[in-house]
């Protein structure tokens, strides 16, 4: 069982359907469970199984892999609730991005998630004021570097990452949702416009707005690391608001084609399968390649996908200055 | 992965995959009388950074479910020791079920004594000594403590003996089983006792705390008792999971300082240490 399929479609397949589970021998549970550790999806995982008759071992593991989650559940919270306090004398809310806000608002998407860095979106026009009651509020710089920080500042989509002194927690405010050097210009006053009140001065994004940003950042902007996780995101979001309308928000956003492969990419890892193009099929073996130790598998594909994401980010004369500057710098 | 190699070391399994066959040989003898797990807690990774390094100038890079980004590799003499490191940092990393307390444990009458400290405070020679009188050696790096039952789970690794320690407790084990001596590696000279039978066969056995010593190496025999306030500062520091596990670990720690006295003892040579100890332990 654990050899007859070796990559992250193990995983899925037991997302997908957990009484599959029950079939595995112990081979297959240690390959599922490296997987899912190095997909950060143990949480998830550990979730999904819940209450089945499982071996000893994988209950005890799967047991510690709840409760780690629902630890670092609280300590996101906890993060969201520091930097509402923060914002709050701007009257600026704290608009979530992915799983904070899954996690805040208790949607299906956030059960068992791992989640690192907050995630925010502020305007645009009072980014300078965000920034400085953060700073204020005890976050600090972590990017040395003035080419990156002023390479942040001119091109992307976010503030330089700042990290608290004392919580070491790291938070990423975001004007929009993709790198102004990429082709594609998202329209990030409507994401706040039409953003869903979750709690005093808390928000998320509207549901089919979380879709396209989920979809912006595997296909329009990332190079499909975490893939795994960002599609089951998208087939939680799908089962539980739908995606009535979703095409036209995604086609408001010039996202409708990285939207509609998210969600055929998701229904054929999670869901009921999907008609799925060739380029999908490519995007397929970069999501899935994994083995059963938790290595990163398929280094010809991967490589592919990263010289693509950053041929999506930024034009060709800018992307060759950037990997020039970047080279010369390299600070080991 | 080429080699592979599995054993459970108390309640906790690992898996460890290798490019090479030494060190996975290496951890065939040393831990033959172990049992091996269904399904293994974690996995551990040796494998060469670049290729080549497999052949030319081997080199082991430690990996696994959990790394550290910038550790430094080592040579492929030194694969036993990456070995441990690589068990020790899933255990640092990853470990959730227990509160890690950066200490040895050994047990007598059913109560364990825990000596924490710095490294080169003698934890590790002192826990080898004192199983050579008749204690159970519970382990020499981590002490598990159990945040649902207060107890004491065994982690008896291999005993990692470094520089002058190594001297000191082969004249003292000169019966016990040792690993090849390790010389030159990050941590000096090191060499690993293998835990005796004993150890072994009651590693399933978890036992409430009753002493914790904070030993120091180097000064005249002194001893003091240390404060419950100053014994929890000192022992989240100790702790490589006590953020972690948020509330539970917080409480299993304020317990455990709240029900187990604590001495600082300052020993000049390792005989004194251990009368030092048989003689609080005694006046328990």
């Amino acid at each position: 069982m654990g050899r007859a399929v070796s990559d992250g479609r193990l995983l899925a397949r037991m997302l997908r359907t957990p009484g599959n589970a029950l079939a595995l021998d112990a081979a297959g549970w240690t390959a599922l469970l490296a997987m899912a550790r190095a997909e950060q999806m143990i949480g998830t995982l550990a979730l999904r199984l819940d209450g089945l008759a499982l071996p000893d071992d994988v209950a005890r593991i799967l047991a510690d892999a709840r409760a780690s989650a629902a630890q670092g559940q609280v300590a996101a919270l906890w993060e969201v609730e520091m930097a509402r306090r923060a914002l709050a004398p701007l009257g600026e809310p704290v608009v979530l991005l992915k799983g904070s806000a899954f996690a805040a608002a208790g949607l299906r998407a956030g059960e068992g998630r791992s989640i690192g860095d907050l995630d925010i979106l502020v305007p645009w026009a009072r980014i300078d004021a965000v920034e400085a009651a953060l700073l204020a509020a005890g976050w600090e710089w972590v990017k040395p570097n003035a080419y990156d920080d002023a390479y942040y500042r001119q091109w992307m989509h976010e503030l330089p990452p700042l990290i608290h002194r004392d919580r070491d927690r790291m938070i990423d405010v975001h004007h929009t949702i993709l790198p102004l050097t990429a082709r594609i210009t998202p329209d990030a006053a409507s994401l706040l416009v039409n953003s869903v009140a979750i709690g005093p001065g808390v928000r998320m994004l509207a549901p089919s707005d979380m879709l396209v940003h989920a979809a912006a950042h595997l296909f329009a902007d990332g190079d499909l690391a975490g893939g795994m996780r960002n599609l089951w995101d998208v087939h939680c979001l799908v089962e539980q608001f739908g995606t009535a309308g979703l095409a036209e928000r995604a086609a408001h956003h010039g996202l409708g084609a990285a939207v509609a492969r998210a969600v055929r990419l998701s229904a054929a890892l999670y869901g009921d399968g999907a008609a799925l193009t060739p380029g999908d099929h490519a995007c397929l073996r970069r999501v899935t390649a994994r083995d059963g130790w938790g290595r990163a598998t398929r280094p010809v594909t991967r490589l592919a996908f990263y010289v693509r994401s950053h041929w999506l980010r930024m034009p060709p004369l800018m992307l060759a200055r950037h990997l020039w500057t970047k080279w010369r710098t390299k600070p080991d | 992965m080429r080699h592979v190699f599995s054993v459970r070391i108390g309640p906790v399994g690992f898996r460890v995959g290798s490019a090479w066959r030494a060190p996975i040989a290496q951890l065939e003898t040393l831990y033959a009388d172990y049992p091996k797990p269904d399904v293994p807690d974690f996995s551990v990774r040796l494998f060469p950074a670049r290729p080549w390094r497999r052949v030319i100038r081997p080199s082991v890079t430690i990996g696994g479910d959990f790394m550290l980004p910038d550790a430094a590799p080592l040579p492929l003499e030194q694969g036993l020791l990456a070995a441990e490191m690589g068990m020790n940092l899933q255990m640092a990393l990853g470990q959730r079920r227990y509160l890690l307390l950066h200490a040895s444990v050994v047990e007598r009458d059913g109560r364990a004594l825990l000596m924490t400290g710095v490294s080169g405070a003698g934890k590790s020679t002192l826990a080898a000594l004192l199983a050579a009188r008749g204690w159970r050696l519970m382990g020499d790096e981590f002490a598990l403590l159990d945040p649902a039952t207060g107890l004491v789970h065994a982690f008896p690794r291999l005993v990692s003996l470094k520089n002058a320690a190594i001297e000191v407790v082969t004249r003292a084990l000169p019966e016990a089983r040792f690993g090849p001596l390790l010389a030159g590696t990050p941590k000096g000279d090191v060499r690993h006792l293998v835990p005796d039978a004993a150890a072994v066969a009651a590693m399933d056995v978890p036992v409430p705390p009753a002493l914790l010593l904070f030993p120091g190496y180097g000064f005249a025999a002194e001893e003091r008792a240390v404060p419950p306030s100053e014994v929890f500062v000192r022992l989240t520091q100790a702790s490589t999971n006590f953020v972690a596990l948020g509330e539970r670990g917080f409480d299993a720690l304020a317990r455990l300082v709240k029900t187990v006295p604590a001495r600082a003892i300052d020993y000049p040579d390792t005989d004194s240490a251990v009368a030092q100890v048989e003689k609080l332990w005694a006046a328990l």
